[in-house]
């Protein structure tokens, strides 16, 4: 999971995201600590830490003393927002020049789209 | 940043070799450092010096505060686990654990025999009769169960298997994570010890080649691989740590961040490990391999 090159803080916080975002960690429930990641992906704990403490900057998650780290009311929200403002760069990009390179138009593209979502 | 050791303007010479060269480097407390290079590096010579198994040339090493050779009250907070460490031929297992005990005020009896455990080791065999894999692991036991404020690990795995050596990293940052402490591990292994490190030092034929955030170094080089005119282009804008280069094509291990890559070059992410094997070849050139015989154009006869 944790992969080559990138900031390994910046991919727990990712991984910490993505649950988030796909629900399994709901808003109000404790997240798990930079001890917990720091074991569970093999990573020195005090970069775990640097990645739970991105999130709190984001406030995306917010601290309880004493206690430990909870996602923030409305962070699903704004993750989400967040990756759709980034979806076009992040996806689109690439396949619009892998498309170019094969001389894929704009509009052929999106009927390709539209076949692939009738499949399913 | 607060260092918990450190060798200033430190030279090592044996009969008629330099081991460190005017290596001045600190050991942050409370983080884990690897401590990297090729064979011969110096590494195992800096880990003697900060232990006081050694007293250096010239130069002034610090631990805690103090220097460590002769020094009583500095040696019982360090715990050095050396690369093929000799035990007395009477000594089983136990007996290593029980003269550890004694000699370490922050020993825990309860951890090690978990880990005793955890390595299947045979508490009443002499040490003499253990397999190579087997004396590691003792080794390791004791470097964890002393939960020294200063722990050195000298190539801790050696004859382990994939298996114990996965123990030990697990076992390493769980108990480090509840009992922080300053750890610096030597090895080889940087693949699979690269991302437990807080803070990386780079020996390199006795001298500092990095000393640097493990994290920064990660995003601070990429691999690209394109035309060789492009290429060079491109490194001569930054520095070059390798290039090899096969037909019109090449590829270079370069210091730069990846957003700085033109377009016409692939660019891939250097690991830890890529990024030391570079720095330890740079200045060799790799000589390329003969063309295998089905590259030959055939000879009319």
């Amino acid at each position: 999971m944790i992969e080559d090159g990138g900031p390994i803080f910046r991919q727990v916080a990712a991984l910490v995201e993505n649950a988030i975002v796909d629900g399994s960690l709901a808003e109000e429930s404790q997240a798990p600590s930079s001890n917990e990641l720091a074991a569970f992906h093999r990573i020195n704990p005090a970069t775990a830490a640097k990645g739970l403490n991105q999130l709190v900057a984001d406030g995306v998650l917010y601290k309880r003393r004493g206690v430990g780290m909870f996602v923030a009311p409305g962070a699903r929200e704004q993750l989400l927002k967040r990756r759709r403002s980034e979806f076009a760069d992040q996806y689109v990009r690439p396949l619009m020049a892998e498309a170019r390179k094969l001389g894929i138009s704009g509009r052929e593209l999106a009927a390709m789209i539209d076949r692939w979502e009738e499949a399913r | 940043m607060t260092a918990a050791a450190a060798v200033h303007d430190v030279t090592m010479w044996f009969r008629g070799h330099t081991a460190l060269d005017s290596v001045s480097t600190a050991f942050e407390a409370d983080a884990i450092t690897g401590l990297l290079g090729r064979n011969g590096a110096g590494k195992t010579t800096l880990m003697q010096l900060l232990t006081g198994h050694r007293l250096p040339t010239r130069g002034r090493v610090e631990v805690f505060g103090a220097t460590p050779y002769e020094d009583d009250a500095v040696l019982a907070r360090v715990c050095f686990v050396k690369e093929g460490q000799r035990y007395p031929d009477q000594f089983r297992v136990r007996d290593a654990l029980g003269a550890a005990a004694t000699v370490f005020p922050g020993w825990d009896a309860d951890l090690a025999a978990d880990l005793v455990r955890d390595f299947d080791l045979p508490l009443r065999r002499p040490v003499k009769k253990l397999s190579r894999g087997m004396v590691s692991a003792v080794g390791i036991v004791i470097g964890l169960a002393s939960r020294a404020p200063l722990t050195l690990f000298d190539e801790p795995y050696l004859g382990l298997d994939a298996v114990a050596r996965r123990l030990f990293y697990d076992r390493l940052l769980a108990d480090y994570a509840a009992h922080p402490r300053t750890v610096i591990v030597s090895t080889h292994l940087i693949e699979e010890v690269g991302d437990l490190l807080e803070r990386v030092v780079l020996l390199d034929t006795g001298r500092v080649a990095l000393d640097a955030d493990a994290e920064s170094l990660r995003t601070s080089a990429v691999t690209v691989t394109g035309p060789t005119a492009e290429v060079q282009a491109f490194a001569r804008r930054h520095e070059l740590l390798h290039l090899e280069s096969l037909g019109g094509h090449s590829r270079a291990v370069v210091r730069s961040r990846a957003d700085d890559v033109p377009a016409g070059l692939a660019v891939e992410p250097t690991s830890l490990q890529q990024l030391v094997v570079a720095l330890s070849l740079r200045g060799h050139t790799v000589p390329a391999p003969a063309a295998a015989p089905d590259d030959l154009e055939e000879v009319p006869r």
